[in-house]
């Protein structure tokens, strides 16, 4: 498949894109994996229009010509966004998110919305209203969650390229269990404008792609540089359009990137690599010793306060939540059922039907962690919690260049298998959400792709993306090799 | 009502902030008789995915606030999310403040009897700022319509929350409280006391140290009153009669001037704070309090100091001429032209009592009479070419219908008469009234009362009594 650098200079320089886009939709047309919730119908005229140059289509972008999955919680103009939720199933949004109009601007044509777990609770894409997307390596399997739809759409050949959301593993779960590379960019970096809230203090776009190249062209376009999110940060220099610049990691080659590898310092935290199933643990100590063959150094060490992240991310992200979901009302956009009755009853029926089990169950949690008597117990604790991960991760990065871990703890498991017992797939994502809680940037790239997936979780310092990136690039070589 | 022994009454004041545009998106805030729903955005209608950005106005307007009410500015200042559903929030919650607020410990002083042994000091617990949520609409009646409209051209405006410790002592304090409040806002000018619904009002109210009752919906400085002496004689009524005070949430209704129950202790609302995550804390530096503590205009006590030593008025004309900066700036505009006492007791008495009897404002009022107009007036009356019941006359109509002194003066035949013109009225009232002559003649000084109101009546009230008592007096004694 081609790589989303080469279609956008190929498109550049004159060849059409209409062709590949039909092919990519004649796939989709023919999946039983079920990675789109809604097509874009303009897609195709878009493409049309690109290569004949008409419309304001210029002759340059970015990401000229190139297919971009999106995942249904990025709002889209005109484009229905549900969230994979029943409570969205009708809502077009007016506007577009930041990321949504980078694109846009960019040349990308959107193909369509990708499933997910539903409002992104979840770790499998199960939980969506719309069903389960299905793994593409095998279809008895989940996908990971919540971007399934983007990993899988990309593993599967119907786009190239993907937007997904991480608000504790969504977007490298996803990657590691399709075979794909998902970026989690450091808290700040990404415009959240746009994107429909699950946990606003630890979520981010991420772009998600078959390499590391495309991984980083695709940040390049989405840091756009936003004064409509508060939280963002703005990077110097200031008058720069966007937080992040992909030219250095896309002028390196995949050998220089090997042999800056050279006295790289890697800390393994035990904790990551502590209960892994055997499938991981052999593809991740390979990858390491893979590293290590080049010259970078590695060290086991311990990072204390891991055990108490997974609670205090599911705290703080329940709690937020529970306050965003509280605008699905009915009142003003979203389901209505041809009930009305006063507004308590209609609008608690309208969300009694709307939102799925696992949306409840996080909201009711939710709100029972910032009830009065509660919240200095769970939610101020939980916060306390994550100052102190911040700081280990702080102090890890004073010694060691990166941290490497497996991304997920074990390969996709089955459909249903564990979707019944909730509290055991909230323990899936102990590996990712502690990156949340620290707002640092983690990268998952493929370190072996046979029986299953698996993935590799690479993570640096705030903003060190470009770094995280060259990291990335030279495994994802040496990997290759290997695969091959 | 007098001072009541043991009531305590603490308020809450929510006032909009005279932005451009709304807190938190760019949103004209001028919204009223605007069309419902057309001052809207993906922000302000809670959209998925719209992100709040502060307006860095409002948050200036708001530490000005904070300031003269004399509170500890906070360095560091961070919103909340107050979550509840109500269909005027589009997203569920309001987002306000909670912890560290914008000011901290502030206090105002208040003017509730005659002389300087009236004041009292009035602590200010916090001020922060909120959003103003949309706004409901019951066609019909709030009780008879089947179904409420909501329009949230309203939502999001900017809201300053002023929170007083529960120091006043009556409903008539808490009338002057709040007339102080708006009069230190429209002095700072973030505020329009004159705009519908500008300010709201939740009063906390608890007898003899009992249970504390929570007043909301109250809107206006008589609503305050009024709501607050009815809550005193219910308590008082119910206590009377044995029964227990709760503590409990009431709803003022305007209409019918009656608190009515709301919800009791057990179904209060848990509004579940949390700081809002969407917004980054504020840091408040030094220079930027400086700089605005450097905006801060001459405030109401200090101006009416100001007036009393720089006009020598008393201390009644003076608070008078202050409470209202429109008023204020008139009068000063008035008194640099003409005699600052007369301009005084002209515009403190005759002005602001014509002003009370129609409920006008001077914001009001200074479209229909300008400074000049008032010199102007005052002019003739001084220089004796009108007599006062003119100049009170050209007050009035021009306050009613606008239009120029001269031309009022011109129509109506204002102007006093030359004393040609009353020695005529006066030769002509002693040939009609040989009567009353004879009377005065025969030393029965009263005629010479009927005889002078006889050439009033004769002019149409332009002469000049003592006048025309003067010209009696050479003709016939």
């Amino acid at each position: 498949m081609l790589s989303a650098v080469d279609m956008s200079e190929r498109v550049r320089s004159g060849e059409n894109c209409e062709e590949i886009l039909h092919e990519i939709y004649e796939r989709i047309r023919s999946s039983e994996l079920n990675c789109y919730i809604t097509l874009n119908d303009k897609a195709l005229d878009e493409a049309v229009q690109i290569d004949r140059r008409e419309g304001g289509k210029s002759g340059c972008g970015k990401l000229l010509g190139v297919p971009v999955a999106v995942k249904d919680c990025i709002s889209t103009r005109g484009i229905r966004t549900t969230c994979a939720s029943r409570i969205l199933n009708d809502y077009v949004p007016p506007f577009d998110a930041t990321v949504v109009a980078a694109l846009r601007e960019e040349g990308a044509i959107i193909v369509g919305k990708t499933n997910m777990d539903e409002f992104c609770m979840g770790s499998t894409t199960e939980t969506s209203y719309f069903g389960p997307t299905l793994n593409p390596h095998d279809t008895s399997r989940v996908p990971g969650g919540s971007s399934g739809g983007s990993a899988a759409a990309i593993a599967a050949g119907e786009t190239i390229i993907a937007l997904g959301s991480d608000t504790g593993g969504s977007i490298r779960c996803p990657a590691a269990f399709c075979g794909v590379v998902g970026l989690k960019p450091t808290y700040g970096l990404v415009s959240r404008y746009g994107l429909i809230a699950y946990a606003n203090s630890l979520e981010q776009i991420g772009p998600m792609a078959s390499s590391v190249r495309d991984v980083a062209l695709l940040l390049d376009v989405i840091s756009l540089k936003d004064r409509r999110d508060s939280t963002q940060v703005k990077l110097p220099p200031s008058d720069a359009r966007t937080n992040f610049n992909a030219d250095s990691v896309l002028g390196m080659s995949g050998d220089d990137a090997i042999s800056s590898l050279k006295g790289l310092r890697i800390g393994v935290p035990a904790e990551f690599v502590h209960g892994i199933s055997k499938d991981v643990e052999r593809a991740f100590w390979s990858a390491i010793h893979a590293l290590e063959d080049e010259g970078a150094s590695y060290e086991e060490m311990h990072m204390d306060t891991m055990k108490y992240a997974l609670a205090a991310y599911y705290i703080i992200a329940m709690s937020e939540a529970s306050s965003n979901l509280a605008r699905y009302d009915g009142l003003r956009y979203g389901l209505r059922l041809n009930r009305d009755d006063d507004w308590h009853t209609t609008f608690s029926r309208i969300r009694g039907e709307g939102f799925g089990e696992e949306v409840k169950r996080r909201i009711i949690l939710g709100t029972f962690a910032l009830s009065a008597g509660y919240y200095g117990r769970y939610y101020l604790k939980a916060l306390k919690v994550r100052t102190l991960v911040k700081r280990e991760f702080e102090s890890a990065f004073r010694k060691y260049d990166v941290l490497a871990t497996p991304t997920m703890p074990m390969t996709p498991f089955r459909l249903g298998e564990r979707i019944k017992d909730p509290l055991s797939l909230y323990l899936v994502d102990v590996n990712t959400v502690p990156i949340n809680l620290a707002g640092v940037p983690a990268i998952s790239i493929p370190c072996a792709l046979s029986p299953l997936p698996v993935g590799m979780q690479l993570i640096a310092s705030h903003f060190e993306e470009e770094k995280l990136l060259k990291v990335a690039l030279a495994c994802e070589n040496l990997m290759n090799a290997h695969f091959l | 009502m007098g001072d009541e022994k043991g009531v305590k009454i603490g308020l809450e004041c929510h006032a909009q902030l005279l932005t451009k545009s709304k807190l938190f998106c760019g949103c004209s805030s001028d919204y009223r008789n605007a069309k419902p729903n057309t001052h809207v955005c993906p922000v302000c209608l809670g959209l998925p995915g719209a992100l709040p950005v502060i307006n860095m106005q409002a948050l200036r307007y708001a530490i000005k606030v904070a300031i003269a009410l004399q509170c500890e500015i906070q360095h560091k200042t961070l919103f909340y999310r107050k979550n509840y559903f109500y269909p005027d929030l589009p997203r569920g919650f309001q987002i306000s403040q909670y912890d560290y607020p914008i000011g901290l410990n502030g206090k105002v002083s208040i003017e509730v009897g005659d002389g300087e042994c009236g004041e009292r000091i009035i602590r200010i617990k916090r001020v922060h700022l909120e959003e103003d949520p949309g706004k409901l609409i019951y066609p019909g009646t709030i009780s008879t319509s089947k179904y409420v409209l909501v329009d949230y051209n309203r939502s999001g405006i900017p809201l300053v929350e002023i929170v007083t410790e529960p120091d006043l002592r009556t409903p008539r304090e808490a009338r002057i409280f709040l007339a102080k409040i708006r009069s230190i806002l429209e002095y700072l000018g973030v505020f329009n006391g004159d705009l519908e619904g500008a300010m709201r009002v939740d009063a906390n109210i608890s007898l003899g140290g009992g249970e504390r009752v929570e007043i909301k919906n109250i809107s206006s400085l008589k609503g305050v009153e009024r709501a607050l002496s009815y809550e005193i004689t219910r308590q008082r009524n119910m206590m009377r009669r044995g029964m227990k005070i709760t503590q409990e949430t009431r709803f003022y209704d305007e209409e019918r001037g009656v608190t009515v129950a709301m919800r009791t202790k057990e179904f209060e609302q848990d509004y579940r704070y949390f700081p809002e995550p969407d917004l980054v804390e504020i840091r408040i530096d030094d220079s930027l309090i400086a700089s605005l503590k450097a905006e801060i205009p001459e405030m109401p006590d200090e101006k009416m100091r100001r007036f009393i030593s720089q006009y020598s008025l008393g201390s009644e004309h003076a608070r008078a001429l202050t409470e209202d900066i429109h008023i204020a700036d008139f009068y000063e505009a008035v008194a640099s032209e003409i005699d600052p006492q007369m301009s005084a007791t002209w515009i403190a008495d005759v002005l602001k009592g014509e002003l009370n009897y129609r409920d006008m404002s001077m914001r009001e009022a200074m479209k229909r009479i300008s400074p000049n107009d008032m010199v102007r007036i005052l002019r003739y009356l001084k220089a004796g070419e009108i007599a006062e019941r003119a100049a009170v006359e050209v007050i009035r109509e021009m306050l009613d219908h606008g239009g120029s002194p001269d031309e009022i003066i011109k129509r109506r035949g204002l102007a006093r008469m030359s004393m040609e013109e009353l020695k005529i009225a006066v030769s002509e009232v002693i040939h009609e009234n040989n009567a009353a002559v004879a009377d005065l003649k025969s030393g029965r000084k009263e005629a010479l009362n009927f005889l002078v109101g006889q050439v009033m009546k004769k002019t149409g009230g332009r002469a000049d009594p003592k006048e025309a008592r003067k010209l009696l007096e050479e003709r016939l004694l």
